[in-house]
């Protein structure tokens, strides 16, 4: 978004905060297909958190480097 | 708009999804992310226009999501779901006719003169237009049902917290309200505008998985409804409108005139055009293009809610094995009902993490919400009452620390409105009810005040007030003597839903007959007093010079177009 007065754009903070979530959601997925739980969900075969995670990881991954402060200076 | 969650079963439910430690470390790096927002934007929140418009500065993507964040609440989220499993697709109609033709409305004819006049706020808009007596009674209308919404909605979420994930509701009240709080008085509009448009995007990413992998499983749309039609034989829950010729022939039990009259004009209009809570966003854009063309990229989202909120609805139609029931029906069979029908969705298809994920969008969605009603409401008090009729000349600081503590008052009065609910559950009815009896005629008066140059000051007030009395007396009315419904929604078979929309299109038409009559019977203001407030006496800037994808009028084109062929795949 347009910053103004210097701010850091909204963007990067969504994009730092997917970032974080897809480490955690990608990692919890691979958690999983390596020690499968007792009741997993319905289409657990997807591995949903898996390539959910890391859809928030790339995601998370553009707007903070496309927003980043340090890249502005 | 919101729908109600009657919470009785709830309470006796046991709780329906467990968290894991990755969840749980999703929700907590949300609540940093929030607070962080709001320590960090304070320092550019120093003067009133900065903490009540944020300093009109945001662009139109910003101020759109924002626009759309504020009333895409928690139990929006919840509450049409479990709307969609009761009604099916007829709920959409809330989401499709109840709103896109009122945000291109909204954004193409009235942003204008919001944006052109200057004023902080609706009651300020009608200020200028009518007087003092009018922005009074809006102004305290607004501000007093204001809270208690959002007192409603924090009761609401804390007990959907507590069935879903077994959390204490005080704990949810004061950890959720605090934060809102904290981060509202640090960043005032900036900050929550900031945390909205962060919110839309989690509610979006936590919700939608639902959908997708529901299609999935189900084999798209046409596997979709050939499974509601083996699960509820005889009953139609996938078409828009060809089930509303007659009130018995649909779920809702409501005619099409109520869903285009009451619901597509006059409700519709006169909370998107109208209340301040969603108006407010737009205010805060950085120019008059931005402005018009906020609620043009909101109503493009708006269109696609449905697909994270009314499909997972008539996905629970075909997909969970049991049959959801009422309330009363829940409680007494010790069964789910309709209103659990996102988190049983959500339990179905969500392990550690992504459960997290979900999770943190129905918080994300409360917060939006109650943040949006708080920043509203300490802009009206502030502005509206405060400094109209208490104080009138004091600094510009002054005004922004009296701001900061009615965010703090508002989220008092909001805890103190919960707890109250919690003791007597009954208030919720009414509160809803009272919040509807102040849209419909306050529309009337705005879209007059806009387009009609011969409307006084005293026809403004007079048609304001015979419009809000003529609801709650048509209210009084079907309370006292329920035959009266037959007369007021024109069918002894409309549901309550059907009620609201006829009600509030008699008070519109009420407050609009007022206003002409008294209008043509006092004295109207010269051309020159009306100027950047009324159609015809306004020069609005051109846009000729723009190429044509950058005009708002050709983007609200798009979306009606894609509007009516959506109406027509669905029909």
């Amino acid at each position: 978004m347009h910053a103004p007065r210097n701010m850091v754009s909204i963007w990067f903070f969504i994009g730092v905060l997917l970032l974080s979530y897809g480490v955690l959601i990608t990692a919890s997925g691979l958690y999983e297909l390596a020690s499968p739980p007792a009741h997993p969900v319905v289409m657990a075969d997807l591995h949903t958190p898996i390539w959910w995670g890391l859809l928030l990881l790339a995601i998370g991954g553009f707007y903070s480097l496309r927003f980043s402060p340090y890249k502005r200076k | 708009m919101i729908v109600g969650l009657p919470p009785l079963a709830l309470l006796l439910q046991t709780r329906l999804l467990t968290l894991a430690p990755v969840d749980l470390a999703i929700i907590v790096l949300y609540f940093v992310a929030v607070l962080g927002i709001g320590l960090y934007l304070r320092r550019f929140t120093k003067t009133g226009e900065d903490f009540f418009l944020a300093g009109r500065e945001m662009t139109a993507w910003v101020a759109g999501l924002s626009f759309l964040a504020a009333n895409l609440g928690s139990l929006e989220l919840m509450g049409w779901a479990a709307a969609a499993y009761q009604y099916g697709i007829l709920a959409t109609h809330w989401y499709w006719i109840g709103a896109i033709p009122a945000m291109l409305f909204l954004g193409i004819v009235m942003m204008p003169f919001y944006y052109i006049s200057k004023t902080h706020s609706v009651p300020g808009y009608l200020k200028l237009r009518f007087g003092e007596p009018s922005r009074v009674l809006s102004a305290v209308t607004f501000g007093f049902m204001t809270v208690l919404m959002s007192g409603i909605n924090m009761y609401s979420m804390a007990l959907v917290m507590k069935v879903v994930l077994g959390w204490d509701i005080n704990v949810s009240i004061w950890i959720s309200s605090i934060t809102v709080a904290v981060y509202v008085v640090l960043g005032g509009l900036l900050s929550a505008i900031f945390n909205e448009v962060l919110q839309f995007v989690l509610i979006w990413l936590g919700a939608i998985l639902i959908s997708i992998l529901g299609l999935i499983e189900v084999g798209g749309w046409s596997g979709m409804v050939a499974r509601i039609k083996t699960n509820f034989p005889g009953a139609d829950y996938t078409h828009l409108w060809s089930t509303l010729g007659h009130f018995s022939d649909n779920p809702m039990g409501i005619h099409w005139t109520g869903i285009v009259l009451g619901l597509g004009w006059v409700i519709s209009f006169g909370y998107w055009t109208t209340d301040f809570l969603v108006v407010q966003r737009v205010l805060a854009a950085k120019d008059l293009r931005s402005a018009k063309m906020a609620p043009i990229i909101g109503a493009s989202f708006k269109m696609l809610v449905p697909f994270i909120v009314i499909l997972p609805g008539l996905l629970g139609l075909a997909l969970l094995p049991e049959h959801l029931v009422g309330e009363g029906q829940a409680v007494a069979s010790g069964g789910h009902s309709y209103n659990e029908v996102l988190p049983l969705m959500m339990a179905r298809y969500c392990g550690a993490g992504l459960l997290g994920l979900g999770i943190t969008a129905l918080i994300a969605g409360f917060m939006s919400g109650m943040a949006g009603n708080v920043s509203a409401f300490a802009t009206v008090w502030t502005y509206d009452i405060y400094r109209a009729l208490i104080r009138k000349q004091a600094t510009d600081a002054h005004y922004v620390s009296v701001g900061r503590w009615c965010t703090i008052v508002g989220v008092l009065v909001s805890i103190g409105t919960a707890y109250l609910v919690m003791q007597f559950l009954s208030i919720m009815d009414y509160v809803q009810a009272l919040f509807s009896f102040f849209i419909a005629p306050l529309f009337g008066t705005v879209v007059l005040g806009m387009l009609w140059k011969r409307a006084t000051s005293a026809g403004g007030f007079w048609g304001l007030l015979a419009g809000t009395v003529s609801s709650i007396g048509m209210w009084a009315w079907v309370k006292l003597d329920p035959s009266a419904l037959r007369i007021i929604a024109l069918s002894p078979d409309a549901k309550d839903m059907a009620e609201n929309m006829y009600r509030a299109l008699w008070s519109w038409i009420i407050c609009v007959t007022v206003t002409v009559a008294v209008s043509y019977a006092t004295k109207p203001k010269s051309d020159l007093e009306l100027a950047g407030l009324v159609y015809g006496a306004t020069e609005l800037p051109s846009e000729g010079d723009l190429p044509i994808y950058k005009r708002p009028i050709f983007w609200a084109g798009v979306i009606t177009v894609v509007f009516i062929i959506l109406n027509i795949i669905f029909w």
